[in-house]
């Protein structure tokens, strides 16, 4: 394969700031940043001023979806363990991480109990030995301190990191949006929204108890985000994502029984929205997560409470943030420490930076480039996206992974 | 404290008096497009009230309505179906049990195996909140809401405002207490909607573990003691507690219930000497209405309810197919 100069471009390093200049990719690794001489059997591109960054890293998909990923700039994509069947077994986790290849690197996350069922620990250390990058409690909670207990322990023995989906479920048993006005009016089954902070009071009493890893995948609340932010002072080895839906939606955009707009957790109200980005731009937040999950009409073309919860997210991840670029809430190099160099460090991955030697997992961004999310021709399996209509701005113009254009 | 009294609603001036094409819900009606509602039930009052051979209206001739409903209902079903045929419609039913739902279509489905078929109007029952709004947008008639989980009832809540508007001569300027199971009641959220439009003034009164969160955002104020919530109140409307929340999951038992937040005649000495009581049916007597205030003519509009049912369910077949009946003005 010759080497790939990629010039004229603005260098985003999560590690430093944003310089002028280049990129030189030779044997699928970074070989030169910034200025450096163009080999004779070199293919350039021309960036034109474009963003060169390294490619995403999506903490927490629950499909593979390869041209989403792709139009997304995602180059790895840790995959929930809530696969048909659950990935509870060394067998299952080995094929997962084989699936995206050679395009985008697919990094399962082991199940944490067998069958998802937060009764019995899997068997998390022939799993990490299989190459699981870290274990999840899945779309459901560990009810049982208990069980939540020995896990983080055996865990932190291993040093995997534990992802937990902070809901308690006695609170949020069939519900399907948060308490408030809208639920009220609508009268849909509501839950209130400190069933998410609970469960982070738990889990972080328990993470600090064993010295486990912690992971919160999604958080939504402003008490949640208090009690990391409290968690992180005391030294608790706590760290947390979001998603966008919760960075730029609350409940009133569920509307007329949107079912795009079904999410796990549930849009909060307008305070706890604000409380997210504050989070973000005080670095509570660690990662920003697409959750990508693609659902068909099948699943979304029913009365809300029946409609199946999540929303395809892995094409519009970089796009969406870039607004907080934009809004000031943090600068560029944050936004990919957040995307791509924090989710490589906790699951420890390779890439998330432009190091040279490093993985030549690097996309080009036009941050300004306006156009329209639209549903229906959205890339990937599916189109439930609750931004549909939205204008935004921000386009990823080309992926490369290893090296190699994708698109 | 102002002198102006609350006045009813007017349409105004050069505006269609309901320029809508389905009735899925009280939310998003003008205050007098509800108006025009009630007064267009009035006639058909006088017309069932008549001989069996004046009980027939013929407007609705050869036109075909569906009643599909998704969920078990007697009453309401009956009064549909009975409002239909007094109007002349050919009037079909399709019931759950008999349907293709229990093998697993789903409810788009049905909704383009109905529109198909080329209803004329269809009215719908169905147990998840949005249902109703879900197929008004896949068919071509005009679509009736009969009550979407606990979303809405729309025609509960104006054949409710129309039997307050007989027997107490207005609405607005009225203090309306809605009691009970307020967190699972679609009829509770349309008389909140259409009262509060008329301007009556709105409590709503239960244990907590019944009200909804933020209920005082649609403009009403909540009182978890029944006493000081039914104080006073010229109409005192009950809701059902349906058997399987009694059972310690909401409240503790039926007879805690009864104790608490049950209507007995010496609790609605609070109300207003003259206060009505009213109840969507059916009624759970013992639990949360005792028979003696159920049964007493002069207090009770229990009944009254049912026989208007019929009524708004006329006016709302007659206003929402005149435009296809080609009626001069509705075109």
């Amino acid at each position: 394969m010759n080497p790939l100069a990629i010039v004229n471009g603005r260098l985003v390093d999560p590690a430093g700031g944003i310089d002028a200049g280049g990129l030189l990719i030779a044997n699928r690794q970074i070989a030169a940043v910034g200025a450096f001489d163009i080999p004779v059997d070199a293919q350039t591109i021309d960036a034109r001023g474009a963003l060169i960054a390294p490619g995403l890293i999506d903490m927490g998909i629950f499909a593979i979806d390869i041209p989403a990923f792709v139009a997304g700039g995602i180059t790895r994509a840790a995959l929930m363990p809530d696969q048909s069947p659950p990935l509870d077994d060394s067998a299952l986790v080995q094929r997962a991480a084989a699936a995206g290849k050679p395009n985008v690197w697919i990094h399962p996350i082991a199940a944490a109990t067998r069958g998802l069922a937060g009764a019995e620990l899997a068997e998390i250390g022939l799993m990490k030995a299989a190459g699981a990058c870290g274990v999840a409690t899945g779309r459901g909670w560990i009810a049982d301190s208990g069980v939540m207990y020995r896990l983080l322990s055996y865990a932190s023995a291993l040093d995997l990191l534990v992802i937990s989906n902070a809901e308690d479920g006695g609170l949020a048993a069939g519900a399907v949006m948060t308490e408030g006005e809208t639920a009220t009016r609508l009268g849909l089954a509501a839950a209130p929204a400190i069933a998410e902070s609970m469960a982070v009071a738990r889990d972080l009493a328990l993470a600090e108890e064993t010295g486990a890893r912690l992971h919160l995948r999604k958080l939504s609340t402003a008490r949640s985000f208090d009690l990391v932010r409290a968690a992180k002072r005391r030294g608790v080895r706590v760290t947390c994502g979001t998603s966008p839906a919760y960075l730029f939606l609350s409940d009133v955009a569920v509307g007329p029984f949107l079912t795009f707009t079904r999410l796990s957790p549930p849009l909060r109200s307008e305070a706890d929205r604000l409380a997210t980005i504050a989070a973000v731009a005080d670095g509570t937040v660690d990662v920003l997560c697409s959750a990508h999950d693609p659902q068909g009409p099948e699943a979304k073309r029913l009365p809300f409470a029946d409609a199946a919860p999540g929303m395809a997210g892995a094409s519009t991840l970089l796009t969406l943030t870039l607004g907080l670029v934009r809004d000031g809430v943090i600068d560029l190099p944050r936004l990919f420490a957040l995307l791509s160099a924090n989710p490589a460090r906790l699951l420890g991955l390779p890439g998330g930076g432009l190091a040279i030697g490093g993985e030549a997992d690097v996309i080009l961004v036009d941050p300004e480039a306006p156009w329209k999310i639209d549903a229906d021709t959205l890339p990937g399996a599916a189109g439930n996206t609750p931004f549909d209509g939205l204008p935004v701005q921000g386009k990823v113009l080309k992926t490369i992974k290893g090296g190699q254009l994708l698109g | 404290m102002s002198d102006i009294a609350p006045r009813p609603p007017a349409t105004p001036e050069g505006v269609h008096p309901f320029p809508h094409r389905h009735l899925t819900g009280i939310q998003g009606l003008q205050p007098w497009e509800i108006m025009f509602l009630l007064d267009e039930a009035e006639q058909w009052i006088a017309l069932n009230r008549g001989s069996a051979q004046a009980r027939h209206d013929h407007r609705l001739a050869g036109l075909t309505q569906i009643n599909a409903f998704f969920e078990n209902s007697t009453r309401t079903l009956l009064s549909f179906e009975i409002a239909g045929k007094r109007l002349g419609a050919d009037v079909v039913n399709m019931a759950v049990a008999q349907s293709s739902v229990k093998k697993g279509e789903t409810l788009i489905d049905t909704a383009v195996t109905l529109n198909a078929m080329h209803a004329d109007v269809i009215v719908i029952r169905h147990e998840a909140s949005g249902a109703v709004d879900l197929i008004a947008d896949k068919v071509d008639c005009p679509v009736l809401n009969a009550g979407d989980g606990r979303h809405e009832h729309p025609t509960q809540a104006l054949l409710d405002a129309l039997t307050i508007r007989r027997r107490k001569g207005r609405i607005e300027g009225l203090t309306v207490a809605i009691c009970g199971d307020v967190l699972h009641s679609r009829v509770a959220r349309s008389n909140i909607l259409s009262l509060t439009a008329l301007n009556a003034q709105v409590r709503v009164v239960g244990p907590p573990t019944l009200i909804p969160a933020a209920i005082d955002r649609m403009g009403v104020s909540v009182h978890t003691d029944f006493d000081e919530g039914i104080a006073g109140a010229d109409v005192v409307m009950m809701l059902r507690l349906q058997r399987e929340r009694m059972a310690g999951g909401y409240v503790p038992s039926p007879r805690e219930y009864h104790a608490l937040y049950g209507l007995t005649p010496d609790r609605l000495k609070q109300a207003a000497p003259d206060a009505l009581v009213m109840h969507p049916g059916p009624m759970n007597r013992g639990v949360e209405i005792d028979s003696v205030v159920a049964d007493d003519p002069d207090r009770s509009a229990i009944t009254e309810q049912v026989e208007m049912g019929v009524a708004v369910r006329m006016a709302c077949l007659d206003v929402l197919t005149r435009t296809r009946r080609g009626v001069e003005g509705w075109a």
